[in-house]
C-alpha cells in the first residue's frame, strides 16, 4: 500500500550497495533514549552522516535477555530517563530525513502490547523499513507477518550457528530485507575475534535462497568489519558503538562510526 | 470437559509458545526430545523413582492439621508435606528430573535461577550428586535476604552469582542464567526451577512435580475415602501449583485454588499478583500474565516471600485462569505471616513464607465452606530459610543478639 513512497527498504539498500561496489552495508545500533531521546536522535542522525547505512533504533526493555552489559546499562537509563515505546517514531523519522534507512530492533513484547498492527502502521508511516525480531521466532510470529504483509515492511528474523537446515529454511523464507546471522553463540558485546561460525552461517543462509545476509554479535574495529565485509552484505555493530557514545559522546561516535565504514569501504 | 491434565504445550490456549531468541531453538528442541522418550523408558523412570524413594524421601506425609483448622472454619485440613523431601520443598523433584535428562543429553553443567534459593539449592544438590558442575543466578536483592540459601549452595559446591541488574530480583536472574545458556548451551543445562519459561518447560515441570498430586489423591482417599472439596496452593512461577492441581484439574467437583502474593496490598501497587493487577504479555520465552506498565516494560515485583516475588507466571495458570478452572486470589504479606505463625504455634510446623500464602488462602477458603469441608493445602516448603525474616516480622531477636 505504501509502494509508490519513497520509503526506505534494507533489501533495495543493500543491493545498491552491492551495485555501487561496495564489500558490505554498515548496520549501527544505538538504543532511543539513550542518553536522552534528543541526544540519541542527534547520534543516530551522526550515524548516518558518518556513512552508516541501515540504522537499527533499539527500543529499551527491562528484560532485555539477548543483550550484553553495555547495551543492559544504556538500556535501564533510558528507561530511568522515561523512555517511551512511541518515541521510537521520532528516531525513525529523523534517521530517514538524514537518509538513512532506519529499523527497529525490539524485543517483541513492546511490539505486542502497542499493537502489533498498530505498531507496523506507525512505523511504516514514520519511514521506517522493517523490523529485526530477536526473541521472536517465525513459528510465534503470524500476526506479525500478516501485519508487515499489510504495510510492507521487512521482517528481520535471527538465525544461529546452532540452527538446524530445515530452521534456516524457515527463517529465510519467513524473512524479508535481510536474515540476521547471530555470528556467535551468545549475546551482544564487544568480542576480541568474530567467531568463524559466522562465515559457514552466510554461506547456508545464501544456500537456503536468502538474498541477503548481515552478521552481528560481535564487531567493534575496522578490521573486523573488514573481515566480515568480505563474505557478509552487511555489517553490524552494537554495543561498540553504545560504549563510544557514552565514553566520548557524538564526536567519539561520528570517528568509530567513520572507521567502520573504511572497513566496509 | 476436555482433559486439561493433559495439556502437553507448546500451547495452554493462547498461551505458552517459545518466544526465545533462535540460538536456543535447537537446544528446546533436544529438552523436548530427550523429555518424551524419557517418559515412555522404563529405565529412565525407575532410575527417577529410586532417586524419590531413597533420597527425596518420596512419597512425602499427609499430615491432617487438627489444631490449625480451628481457624479455618472448622475445615478438615490436610497438609501435603513438601517441607520432608531432602533439600526442604518441592523444587528438588524437579531439579533431579531434570538433571537426570541432562545427563542423558551429555551436558556436564547446570545452571539455575533462584529467588528464595530452594531452586537453586536443589539444583546444587542434584548436581553434587550427579557429579555436575552447577552455577546458580540470584538476584542481589535476593541473595541477602535469604543468605542461609546462599552459603547452602556454596557448600554443595556450586558457584553463586549475585545479580546486580534490573530490579535484582528473580526475574533477572532469569535473564541472567538465559544469557549464560545462550552462551554455552553446548555443555550446558538451564534447569528452569518451574512452570514457566518457554515450551517445554511448563510441561515438563509440571510433569516432574506432578508426583505431589497423585500421591495426595491417593493418600487423600486413604484418610477419607474421597477426594477433597478444594485443593490449594501458593503460586510464584507456579510449580508446587501445578504439581498439585494436576491430579485433580478432570475432577469439575474439586474446587482448586492458588493463591498469589499480594504483598502490600494490589492497591498499594507492590504486590506480585499478576491476575489481579497483570495483563497477558510475553516475558521470558512464554505468553502469559505479566506485572507491566502501559508499553510492556515489566514492573517490580513485591512480597515478602522472595519465592513468590515475580512479575510472570506459568502460562499454564494464566490458561486456567481465563478458563475459570482455578480461583487466582491475592494474599497479603501480613496475612501470610500471621498464618505462618499460627501453623507454628498450632501444629509444630513452620511452613515456608511461599506456603504460608497457602496457608492464609486455606483460613479463608476454609471459613467459606464450613466444617464439612476437606481441603487439601500444598505445604511446598519449610521455614527455616525464612527465619530471619520471620524473626524480624515478629520482633523476635533480642536486641544485640549476634549468633556465632
Amino acid at each position: 500500500m505504501t509502494g509508490t513512497t519513497a520509503r526506505p527498504r534494507t533489501g533495495a539498500m543493500l543491493d545498491a550497495i552491492t551495485a555501487a561496489g561496495r564489500s558490505a552495508a554498515l548496520i549501527g545500533y544505538l538504543p532511543v533514549g539513550f542518553p536522552t531521546v534528543a541526544g540519541s536522535i542527534e547520534a543516530m542522525t551522526a550515524l548516518v552522516d558518518s556513512g552508516v547505512d541501515i540504522v537499527e533504533v533499539g527500543l529499551p526493555y527491562s528484560d532485555p535477555g539477548m543483550d550484553g552489559p553495555v547495551i543492559q546499562r544504556a538500556a535501564e537509563q533510558a528507561l530511568a530517563g522515561g523512555v517511551r515505546t512511541k518515541d521510537v517514531f521520532a528516531a525513525i523519522s529523523a534517521v530517514a530525513e538524514a537518509g538513512g534507512t532506519p529499523v527497529v530492533m525490539s524485543y517483541w513484547n513492546l511490539v505486542l502490547q502497542y499493537g502489533v498492527d498498530a505498531f507496523a502502521r506507525d512505523l511504516a508511516a514514520a519511514g521506517g523499513a522493517g523490523i529485526i525480531t530477536p526473541d521472536l521466532i517465525p513459528d510465534e510470529a503470524a500476526d506479525w507477518l500478516a501485519a508487515s504483509d499489510e504495510y510492507d515492511l521487512d521482517r528481520i528474523f535471527l538465525a544461529a550457528p546452532s540452527s538446524t537446515p530445515e530452521r534456516i529454511s524457515r527463517i529465510v523464507s519467513a524473512s524479508r530485507g535481510f536474515v540476521y546471522a547471530a555470528s556467535t553463540m551468545g549475546v551482544t558485546g564487544v568480542r576480541t575475534s568474530v567467531d568463524d561460525h559466522a562465515r559457514d552461517l552466510v554461506a547456508r543462509l545464501r544456500e537456503a535462497g536468502a538474498p541477503h545476509a548481515c552478521v552481528g554479535l560481535g564487531v567493534s574495529t575496522r578490521d573486523q568489519a573488514a573481515e566480515v565485509a568480505a563474505y557478509a552484505d552487511g555489517v553490524i555493530v552494537g554495543s561498540a558503538l553504545v560504549r563510544s557514545l557514552d565514553d566520548g559522546g557524538v564526536p567519539a561516535l561520528s570517528d568509530l562510526a567513520a572507521q567502520l565504514r573504511e572497513g566496509c569501504a | 470437559m476436555t482433559e486439561t491434565s493433559q495439556e502437553t504445550g507448546p500451547y495452554f490456549g493462547a498461551f505458552g509458545g517459545r518466544f526465545i531468541p533462535e540460538a536456543l531453538i535447537p537446544a528446546l528442541d533436544e529438552i523436548e526430545e530427550t523429555w518424551r522418550k524419557s517418559q515412555v523408558d522404563p529405565e529412565f523412570g525407575a532410575e527417577l523413582h529410586e532417586l524419590q524413594v531413597s533420597y527425596i524421601g518420596r512419597p512425602s506425609l499427609l499430615t491432617e492439621a487438627k489444631r490449625f483448622s480451628a481457624h479455618c472454619g472448622g475445615a478438615r485440613i490436610f497438609l501435603k508435606r513438601e517441607d520432608l523431601n531432602h533439600t526442604g520443598s518441592h523444587k528438588i523433584n524437579n531439579a533431579l528430573g531434570q538433571a537426570l535428562l541432562a545427563k542423558r543429553m551429555g551436558k556436564t553443567r547446570l545452571i539455575a535461577e533462584t529467588g528464595a534459593g530452594q531452586h537453586g539449592v536443589a539444583t546444587a544438590t542434584a548436581a553434587a550428586l550427579l557429579d555436575m558442575e552447577c552455577e546458580v543466578y540470584m538476584g542481589e536483592e535476593d541473595t541477602q535476604r535469604q543468605a542461609l540459601n546462599v552459603a547452602r549452595m556454596r557448600l554443595l559446591g556450586a558457584k553463586v552469582n549475585a545479580v546486580t541488574n534490573g530490579t535484582r530480583t528473580l526475574k533477572d536472574a532469569m535473564n541472567e542464567a538465559m544469557r549464560d545458556w545462550v552462551a554455552n548451551v553446548g555443555s550446558t543445562h538451564y534447569v528452569i526451577g518451574t512452570v514457566a519459561g518457554p515450551h517445554p518447560f511448563p510441561a515438563m515441570v509440571r510433569a516432574f512435580q506432578r508426583v505431589i498430586g497423585d500421591e495426595a489423591r491417593d493418600q487423600l482417599r486413604e484418610a477419607t475415602g474421597g477426594l477433597p472439596d478444594a485443593v490449594l496452593a501458593c503460586v510464584g512461577g507456579g510449580s508446587n501449583a501445578m504439581g498439585i492441581f494436576a491430579a485433580f484439574l478432570d475432577d469439575p467437583e474439586v474446587r482448586i485454588y492458588g493463591f498469589e502474593a499480594g504483598g502490600e496490598g494490589i492497591e498499594s501497587g507492590r504486590h506480585a499478583a499478576r491476575f489481579s493487577g497483570g495483563r497477558p504479555g510475553v516475558l521470558h520465552g512464554s505468553a502469559t500474565y505479566i506485572l507491566q506498565d502501559e508499553d510492556g516494560q515489566t514492573r517490580p515485583s513485591h512480597s515478602v516471600s522472595a519465592g513468590l516475588d515475580y512479575p510472570s507466571v506459568g502460562p499454564e495458570h494464566s490458561f486456567l485462569h481465563d478458563a475459570g478452572r482455578v480461583t487466582y486470589e491475592p494474599v497479603v504479606d501480613d496475612e501470610a505471616m500471621e498464618a505462618l505463625q499460627l501453623l507454628a504455634r498450632t501444629e509444630g510446623i513452620i511452613p515456608a513464607i511461599e506456603s504460608a500464602h497457602a496457608l492464609a488462602g486455606a483460613m479463608r477458603v476454609g471459613r467459606q465452606l464450613g466444617p464439612d469441608a476437606v481441603l487439601l493445602v500444598n505445604l511446598s516448603g519449610r521455614g527455616d530459610k525464612d527465619m530471619t525474616t520471620a524473626a524480624t516480622w515478629f520482633d523476635y531477636f533480642d536486641e544485640g543478639a549476634v549468633q556465632v
